[in-house]
């Protein structure tokens, strides 16, 4: 089963455990600015949103990369940067439409989330299963159950 | 390691910016943050320093935990001579300025002298320099934030900054970071604006990777966290309802101050708790609670974020207070509702407001306002003086307060004393609901007997946060004592001020201990820093810092005189309530207090006591 970071905004307390997790997952150290998810704040709504790469399954990074750097890692469907391939030229982070590939100055190379070989740190640090790790085909699932539950418990629903 | 292993030295007369490496020696007998900032603080200050001259110093500090995994990590203290007491000041602040100065790779920032004209501190990894601030001298902390970030480009810096009530001097102006996070007491806010000093902006990407053991520290911060996720007041309490879940339970223990201390039970209490918060108001349908909030690595996330009705009459036409907002925390709406008997919930959310836009200190504040409004009943204080009428229960009269005070208009420049100068030069000292100069906060001194003894003997003026006894007398943490019981509290108190010490020390927040001991802080710090941090030696390092702060502030000039309460509190019975008719047993247990600390009956550290702690 491939499982994907499925994300529900309204449980991110904007702790930043993630970004944390991230980085020392990847670098072994505790660098926010490294991290390859990001939670931004939006102070007039109130609103912590946690983004990361959703792994597109055709991936515009993949595609427009000229070193064939990214790859699909079959097991967990991730799309991998390979740091010993990657030129740095950057063009992957401006065909990525959602800005989630980004270079890193101190290597000279790219970043971006690989779900960790199949098991997310971010998912694993968020103290609120604002991030979680599910199913691919069933990341709706919960919203279902929730709606599933509110509607059918309606008395005299028709 | 974890610490960064360097400080930097700011001196603003001068206008130089210098690293040292952090003295490490310290670094082990006070851990950090409260702890080492004070000992680098008493080691170069003269006790007799004014507050607001440029011979005082002003430090930023952070601890070993900060800016690490661990829950909490993310605090950061301002320690200075404070101008509210003349006592030693340590405030603290989450959000996630602390964490990124740490990530710049800097423990702390110490200033000295006083700047020529104002200026901000902009630190960038290793750089630092001092630019001017002309142009953002006279703005809010609302406003100056985003033009700093503007100006360098860079969204993702974080400011720690004083609006006007800073610049101003308003005696309990707080230092803010993230738009509504503070170091809020003491007044360091106005020890910033004496030194023409208006904001630290700094970008961090070097990150924390010193951890000692990375492995063993991953393993203890997740089985503190599981901890703090199982307790019913961290996993549970404070994230649903944040501290406001107190206002209810500490108005039917009897021990809320309500109208500058007369009463000890507000009716309109739960106008304005955490229920009233999250129950949709009759103007629009909507609740004043919008959401939680946590600080930078916390895992509790008590923090409120609340909208204001927009069609109260504190915000008509003013669509820049119309979005979410921190507040409010249980401290501020106690001190601007039932202090000054005011049940408006908005009126207190838009006072709040004030205080983080323009940086003061909302307990002080909202307390100074309760004992204008006793002198106005008494007739004292006049209409004419005041510019409006101030009976108690007035939001109106909190609200104009709130507007008048950071900028020093009219009555406003009076406020920004504090009560303790504003009622003595009205010739009623005895109304000033105080401890050396500083207000009380949330709690009854006189029905919860062993608060109150923490409020008489902690080192910066009266405080909640110097020994937090409430969770024992109250919430039954680590053990249930009896509000009313004098026995045993003096231990109980030392035990909490000196735990608090180090909890305060390792850059963690101390709500943590409503769920954690120092046998869950230990582990974390050992993984991160040295096997020497023993449950055993943290209590050694809290007491150590305790008698260290206390011992400046008797070579300032403190004696045992000065641990007093007010004489409200001494001999104005509690009139309803269980406690009805308790006052304070202070008496009782300050002799015994000194006892247990190793102080002569001055309330000086004996020489053997200073001995055996280091000092």
């Amino acid at each position: 089963m491939q499982k994907s970071l499925h994300i529900n905004a309204d449980k991110c307390t904007g702790c930043l455990q993630c970004e944390m997790a991230c980085s020392y997952e990847h670098y072994g150290v505790f660098n926010i600015s490294k991290s390859r998810i990001k939670v931004f704040e939006f102070h007039l709504t109130g609103k912590k949103v946690p983004y990361t790469c959703t792994q597109c399954a055709e991936a515009w990074c993949l595609q427009a990369c000229p070193v064939d750097a990214i790859r699909v890692d079959v097991i967990t469907g991730a799309k991998v940067v390979s740091e010993d391939t990657c030129v740095g030229c950057k063009v992957c982070t401006i065909s990525c439409p959602f800005g989630t590939i980004n270079y890193v100055q101190d290597t000279g190379k790219v970043q971006k989330c690989d779900l960790c070989g199949g098991d997310p740190a971010c998912a694993t640090a968020c103290p609120t299963q604002a991030i979680t790790y599910v199913d691919s085909d069933w990341t709706g699932l919960d919203k279902m159950r929730e709606w599933a539950d509110k509607l059918g418990n309606q008395s005299g629903a028709n | 390691m974890s610490w960064a292993g360097k400080l930097l030295r700011v001196n603003l007369s001068k206008g130089t910016c210098q690293s040292e490496p952090l003295n490490m020696q310290w670094a082990k007998e006070y851990l950090g943050s409260r702890g080492l900032a004070s000992k680098y603080l008493v080691e170069e200050l003269d006790p007799k320093v004014d507050p607001l001259s440029p011979d005082n110093k002003i430090i930023w500090a952070t601890g070993p935990l900060t800016g690490t995994m661990a829950s909490t990590g993310g605090r950061y203290t301002v320690v200075t001579k404070g101008p509210l007491t003349g006592a030693i000041a340590c405030s603290n602040s989450g959000g996630y300025w602390g964490a990124e100065l740490k990530m710049a790779g800097w423990d702390m920032v110490i200033f000295e002298g006083k700047s020529p004209k104002p200026v901000y501190l902009f630190i960038e990894n290793d750089t630092a320099e001092l630019i001017d601030a002309s142009d953002l001298w006279g703005k809010t902390v609302w406003e100056t934030e985003p033009a700093i970030k503007t100006k360098h480009q860079d969204p993702q810096i974080r400011v720690s900054c004083i609006g006007r009530a800073g610049e101003n001097q308003v005696l309990y102006a707080a230092v803010v970071n993230d738009l509504h996070r503070a170091a809020g007491r003491s007044g360091v806010g106005a020890v910033m604006g004496s030194k023409n000093l208006k904001a630290i902006a700094v970008r961090g990407t070097k990150g924390v990777g010193n951890i000692r053991d990375p492995k063993g520290f991953m393993a203890a911060t997740a089985a503190a966290k599981a901890v703090l996720a199982g307790n019913a007041v961290t996993g549970q309490g404070l994230p649903t309802y944040g501290t406001q879940v107190l206002m209810n339970v500490i108005n039917e223990v009897g021990g809320l101050p309500t109208r500058n201390h007369q009463d000890v039970q507000f009716d309109g209490a739960k106008d304005i708790s955490a229920e009233a918060m999250a129950t949709p108001r009759a103007s629009d349908g909507k609740a004043h609670l919008v959401t939680n909030q946590a600080c930078f690595a916390c895992t509790i996330a008590c923090g409120r974020i609340s909208k204001i009705d927009e069609t109260h009459f504190t915000v008509e036409n003013k669509p820049q207070y119309f979005g979410a907002s921190g507040g409010l925390e249980y401290e501020a709406a106690w001190a601007l509702g039932a202090a000054n008997g005011v049940n408006d919930l908005e009126a207190l959310q838009f006072a709040n407001m004030l205080c983080n836009e323009d940086g003061f200190d909302p307990i002080s504040f909202g307390a100074t306002v309760g004992a204008v409004m006793e002198l106005y009943e008494m007739g004292v204080l006049t209409k004419e003086q005041l510019g409006i009428e101030a009976p108690f229960g007035s939001a109106k009269a909190l609200s104009y307060f709130a507007e008048i005070t950071a900028n020093g208009v009219g009555f406003g420049k009076e406020l920004g004393q504090g009560s303790a100068r504003l009622t003595k030069k009205y010739g009623h000292p005895d109304l000033s609901m105080s401890v050396k100069g500083q207000e009380f906060p949330a709690y009854d001194g006189r029905v919860i007997q062993g608060i109150g003894l923490a409020y008489a003997t902690s080192n910066r003026g009266a405080c909640h946060l110097r020994g937090y006894t409430i969770a024992s007398e109250v919430l039954g943490i680590p053990v249930k004592t009896e509000p009313a019981d004098t026995q045993g509290k003096p231990e109980l108190v030392k035990a909490f001020q000196d735990a608090t010490a180090a909890f305060d020390s390792a850059g963690i927040c101390i709500f943590t201990s409503f769920a954690w001991t120092l046998a869950d802080v230990a582990p974390q710090l050992q993984a991160a820093c040295g096997e020497e941090f023993t449950v055993e030696n943290l209590t050694t390092i809290g007491e150590r810092i305790w008698n260290m702060e206390r011992d400046f502030n008797n070579r300032a000039g403190f004696t045992h005189k000065d641990d007093k309460l007010p004489k409200r509190l001494m001999t104005e019975a509690a009139k309803t309530g269980p406690g009805k008719g308790t006052v304070s047993g202070l008496d009782t247990m300050l002799p015994e207090y000194y006892k247990i600390r190793g102080w002569d009956k001055e309330g000086r550290p004996s020489e053997e006591t200073l001995k055996r702690l280091g000092l």
